[in-house]
């Protein structure tokens, strides 16, 4: 049996986390089905290893954005799965006090800069946040997610291009999902091959397999020392796969269930649990203890939500200006 | 005191914020070697770098996104656009970005950024280079809307903006960039979202903003002749509006002509219409009159152009209608 890459206690972490960002996304799913979630909800299911092989990289620190499908990323981030289903839940408890949803998870604490709705709206942003910390002389990092469908944006060209010519520290990450909504990549484009995009702006630019947790660390690992390295950013292509629709509204008819099924082989999840067990680093007994621990986790974060009260009415005209007597239109 | 042009006073307002606060930092095309486009930053690469004072491709989403996520992380952005016909193209992150962090954040993230150029018509540039996109912007909550007529208030309320800890489109004209007024050579500030009472009259009130209160002045001067006083408010900040001051000078003079430069449909001088109708029904002697862009897109032709904008004789016809004369 060949060598596991990374120590007992990393592919620990990463089943952990993983796993419990799958059931709170299931679960999350479930209570969008029962209308106790509102709104668009974009899931996450498939696509862990994205952020696990980039959280156990970067620093506390460091910045992270992201799009719309952004559940995930701020709980990675340290975030508490309470204020995430809070804020899917509309409660004043919500890490953007119900003012946001599912579209629009913030932590300014942990530095995550967003969830943002409009697609590739956040690639200058996430390059701004950079340009900031080098202004600053700050050897922060930023890492700026996207879709693969954000990538036929002008946001995205002209911040690559600006990224590039004042070299800024930013790992920009295409989730390469498949599906820009039901579109596939081969029915948007001729370059299929999405890396090659940045090769347009001399950026560095990898194709990385995104079912493997491993590969995602390794490849956030040279981008990061790239960019904190002073040399500028680096664009990631992670290849992923999303095993529920773009939005829980989604039929599915643009793909077989062939194709889901054997993408599923590929579980992320699954491929570090047959690694802690080829190498005897977990048993049933501790499988079932993680089992219990997440699901409390993700219980308590829906009755924690549940017992929060919606934002009071007074909340309207706060959070819109800074300016705290700003002369609003109140007729 | 001493007269400088109105591109001299925002430069100056620049100048001492960024001396003041290190976080403040002008971008935008050709305004660092190239000295601006219109001159308004010239000399500042000279003073304080090519780390402050950032040439950026045409690219005005990309660089009006750069500047917003800056403001998230810390920064207080000076982004300039050539001119507003062109932040369409950026419109976005204006208003998607920039407007709604906060709100969306819970409170978390503000965005301190000032975005600011010429807005309006500017000779004969037709179409594309000559709207008025102020009503736009102040439509949106979010946002703060500035348009200053002189270069005082240019100064003083440029200096706010930087200053502000929420999102100020400043909104200036390439054809005031030469203008000479008077500004002091002590430091002062001007508060935002507070007009000014540029001219006391006692006949009838003229509401106006930004380049084009400048047919207000002519029209007063002509009208004065004719024995009828105009009293002109000049509103500076369009977003929020200093109603008070509108009112209470309607109360005063009983009659309203509101001059603008964008188109009627949706205009500031819509919403003071309403504003007044609700606020100082009973004062009106007679209906609220306004002078506006016509409703068609700017022509190159100046015959063409004379009948579209506002002008003085039109401001007189307005004030005479106003006035039952």
């Amino acid at each position: 049996m060949a060598k596991a890459r990374f120590s007992k206690e990393q592919y620990l972490k990463w089943y952990e986390e993983m796993l419990l960002w799958r059931r709170f996304e299931e679960k999350a799913g479930q209570l969008y089905i029962q209308q106790r979630i509102r709104g668009f909800c974009h899931l996450y299911i498939g696509q862990e290893a994205v952020v696990a092989g980039a959280t156990s990289v970067i620093r506390h620190d460091d910045n992270m954005i992201s799009a719309y499908r952004d559940h995930v990323h701020p709980i990675a981030k340290g975030v508490h799965p309470n204020a995430i289903m809070a804020e899917l839940m509309a409660k004043i408890t919500g890490c953007s006090k119900g003012k946001g949803g599912s579209m629009h998870m913030f932590s300014a604490e942990h530095r995550f800069f967003g969830g943002h709705g409009i697609v590739g709206g956040q690639i200058p942003l996430g390059a701004g946040i950079a340009f900031a910390d080098k202004y600053n002389g700050s050897d922060r990092v930023t890492l700026c997610y996207m879709g693969d469908g954000a990538v036929r944006q002008g946001a995205l060209h002209e911040a690559f291009n600006m990224a590039m010519l004042w070299k800024l520290p930013v790992i920009f990450i295409i989730e390469n999902n498949n599906y820009a909504m039901g579109t596939s990549v081969e029915r948007t484009t001729n370059v299929l091959e999405l890396h090659k995009i940045g090769l347009s702006y001399e950026m560095p630019s990898k194709a990385v397999n995104g079912m493997s947790v491993e590969d995602v660390h390794d490849a956030t690992e040279w981008a990061v020392n790239h960019a904190r390295g002073g040399n500028g950013p680096v664009l990631l292509e992670v290849k992923t796969y999303r095993f529920r629709g773009h939005s829980m509204s989604d039929p599915g008819k643009y793909r077989t269930k062939e194709e889901v099924e054997e993408y599923k082989k590929q579980d992320p999840i699954e491929q570090v649990l047959n690694t802690l067990k080829k190498n005897k680093w977990i048993n049933d007994a501790e499988i079932d203890a993680i089992d219990e621990k997440i699901k409390a986790i993700v219980e308590e974060s829906v009755r924690f939500a549940e017992e929060s009260p919606y934002p009071d009415a007074s909340e309207l005209y706060k959070d819109v200006y800074v300016q705290d007597d700003y002369p609003y239109i109140i007729e | 005191m001493r007269s400088i042009q109105f591109r001299e006073a925002l430069r100056e307002a620049m100048q001492e914020e960024m001396r003041r606060d290190e976080t403040v930092f002008l971008m935008g095309e050709e305004v660092a070697e190239y000295d601006g486009a219109y001159k308004v930053s010239q000399g500042m690469l000279a003073e304080f770098g090519d780390k402050r004072v950032i040439d950026t491709p045409i690219a005005e989403l990309g660089f009006a996104g750069i500047g917003v996520g800056a403001a998230m992380n810390g920064l207080r952005p000076v982004i300039e656009f050539m001119t507003f016909n062109f932040s369409l193209v950026a419109i976005d992150q204006v208003i998607n970005s920039a407007a709604k962090m906060m709100s969306m954040s819970g409170g978390q993230f503000t965005v301190p950024i000032v975005f600011r150029g010429p807005t309006a018509s500017a000779g004969m540039l037709s179409s594309q280079h000559s709207q008025a996109f102020d009503n736009w912007y102040a439509n949106t909550p979010g946002l703060k809307v500035i348009v200053p007529s002189n270069p005082y208030d240019a100064k003083g309320l440029l200096k706010s903006a930087i200053r502000d800890n929420d999102p100020v489109i400043f909104m200036e004209s390439e054809q005031m960039y030469g203008e000479k007024g008077e500004v002091p050579e002590e430091e002062y500030l001007i508060p935002i979202g507070k007009a000014d009472v540029k001219r006391v009259g006692t006949d009838v009130t003229l509401v106006s903003f930004g380049k084009i209160i400048k047919t207000c002045f002519a029209a007063a001067e002509e009208l004065e002749k004719e024995g009828i006083s105009c009293e002109i408010i000049d509103l500076r900040t369009i977003r929020p509006i200093d109603y008070d001051t509108v009112l209470d000078s309607v109360r005063k003079t009983n009659r309203l002509v509101i001059v603008e430069e964008a188109w009627p449909l949706g205009s500031i001088a819509t919403e003071v219409t309403f504003k007044v109708q609700k606020d100082a029904f009973d004062y009106l002697d007679a209906p609220i009159l306004r002078v506006t862009s016509a409703d068609v897109p700017l022509p190159y032709a100046p015959t063409l152009i004379e009948a579209a904008l506002p002008n003085a004789n039109k401001v007189i016809a307005a004030v005479k209608q106003v006035m039952y004369k």
